[in-house]
């Protein structure tokens, strides 16, 4: 144990540029889909939580249940969609990095609209009487508690990243792990550890560890910033 | 500063969508080939692919999955060449149209592993026997379990060897669902026998206290093929590019390129193209 602790130590100063770029290549994936996730799950999650319509809390139920989607199975109904056999098909986007994009996206959404919803309707709780005496239509009411609750939505995208970037099991599967292509930070460590290389995986799992501190730190300082200037 | 912020991140993630867009940049040329894990995972691929690319410039992206998978892969259209080593399953899939000819490529051979203590005293025996042996001591044996190349080959094994798997399954036969590598890891850590091909077994690290018991039987002979996946049933297969693969591949070069694959000193493929 203590032995390939240390090789895995060693092993850091050695990584090469292919380990740059694979890393590259997951920090690029991830962020797309958080950005989409974020695109379309705050709007849809800040709805849910001013809406008042039937079945309200079952739709709420069932989107806290989707932040649990589990991967494998979201990579799976994506590969068969994405498949040439598949509806989806004719893109042709099946083991390309864009596959791994809605594989992540598809698995972001659900948590940030979740995250939202929880974020927004706490904030209405609190403002709620205000905003309702201003009679405004619920996607105002709901443009207002988004821009209210900018500062705490930060989580919600920063929880979505770390779902996107640390899972294997859609990424593998639509992506093929393709050296040079689709291989990602994760499906490299799994590969490594197939082939038995464990200090060399557990290189590679430092170095994403590293990635993912990097990001929240430089999203914690740019927090810091705008809430002295906007706050 | 609002402003300078937002465009910022607009633009920041409009640079990042335009990065993973098929077809947003020129990409030369590329082929999607299925292939199997003992190819990859034996790194012969690493050493043989930067060769075809540099004469032929045609990127060669290779999925690896077990031979069962690889070949629904490509039967789904999912991939222009298979390159894969369970002869039966090849075979069915000529027939059943997927493609229209198999050709030899490589082969290497299965080697029966366990631990140097060797419980069930298969050392240096046939394989009929010592697959009798490990049964009758109900020593641990992983498998495979995935439908891939080394599963079929190990379950023709058992076939071959008289002893009636289902009957005799219980606690000491792990069926283990993954890939050659994690398969060794769990042989490694339980001290189990395990049937491996030669070529995953010498690029493997984490041997711990397994090594090669029984090798060198004809039985234990592991041929590679591969074919070009029909356009008759996916027009989008590159036919084109996947057969300069496929004949590079037999060419006197790419069976070179094969053979002088090694690990330690030792060849782990050795070419078998017909000469043509």
């Amino acid at each position: 144990m203590s032995q390939t602790f240390q090789e895995t130590l060693c092993r850091l100063w050695t990584l090469d540029r292919d380990v740059l770029a694979i890393a590259w290549l997951s920090l690029r994936v991830s962020l797309m889909a958080v950005g989409i996730g974020l695109l379309l799950g705050i709007p849809l999650g800040a709805l849910i939580a001013v809406a008042r319509f039937p079945g309200r809390g079952a739709v709420v139920g069932l989107l806290n249940t989707f932040m649990g989607l589990p991967p494998v199975i979201v990579g799976l109904v994506l590969y068969l969609a994405l498949s040439r056999s598949g509806p989806l098909g004719p893109f042709g986007l099946l083991f390309t990095p864009g596959a791994m994009v809605a594989a992540q996206a598809v698995l972001a959404t659900p948590l940030v609209a979740a995250l939202t919803r929880q974020v927004v309707a706490d904030a209405e709780a609190h403002l709620g009487e205000q905003l309702r005496s201003l009679r405004l239509p619920a996607l105002r009411r709901a443009g207002v508690l988004i821009y209210d609750t900018r500062f705490s939505l930060v989580t919600a995208a920063l929880a979505a990243f770390g779902r996107a970037i640390s899972e294997i099991g859609a990424v593998l599967v639509v992506g093929g792990n393709i050296d040079g292509h689709t291989r990602t930070m994760t499906t490299a460590i799994s590969l490594e550890t197939q082939k038995g290389d464990l200090s060399l995986a557990l290189a590679l799992g430092l170095v994403l560890m590293g990635l993912v501190l990097s990001v929240n730190a430089a999203v914690a300082v740019l927090r810091g910033h705008a809430a002295r200037a906007y706050g | 500063m609002d402003f300078v912020r937002r465009s910022f991140l607009t633009l920041g993630l409009l640079a990042a969508f335009a990065t993973v867009l098929p077809g947003a940049h020129a990409e030369p040329a590329s082929i999607v080939v299925a292939s199997t894990t003992s190819t990859e995972q034996s790194g012969l691929f690493k050493h043989i692919l930067p060769l075809f690319q540099k004469k032929t410039g045609i990127e060669v992206k290779v999925v690896a999955l077990g031979t069962g998978q690889a070949l629904d892969a490509a039967r789904r259209g999912d991939a222009d060449v298979v390159l894969v080593h369970d002869r039966p399953a090849e075979d069915k899939f000529v027939t059943e149209g997927f493609a229209k000819g198999r050709q030899d490529v490589m082969y290497n051979d299965f080697v029966l592993i366990g631990p140097k203590d060797d419980p069930a005293g298969i050392r240096g025996g046939k394989v009929d026997e010592a697959f009798r042996k490990i049964a009758a001591a109900k020593a641990p044996f992983v498998s495979r379990g995935d439908r891939s190349g080394t599963h079929s080959a190990e379950l023709r094994s058992w076939k071959e060897a008289g002893v009636d798997l289902a009957a005799a399954k219980g606690e000491w036969y792990r069926d283990v669902g993954q890939g050659m590598g994690p398969a060794l890891n769990t042989a490694s850590s339980l001290g189990a026998y395990i049937l491996a091909d030669r070529g995953t077994w010498l690029s493997f690290k984490n041997r711990g206290d397994l090594t090669i018991l029984v090798e060198g039987d004809p039985r234990l002979f592991n041929p590679y093929g591969v074919m070009l996946v029909n356009p008759d049933k996916h027009p989008t297969v590159k036919v084109k590019e996947g057969q300069a693969f496929i004949d590079w591949l037999v060419s006197p070069e790419g069976q070179q390129a094969i053979a002088d694959y090694k690990i330690g000193g030792e060849q782990l493929f050795f070419p078998s193209a017909k000469k043509g």
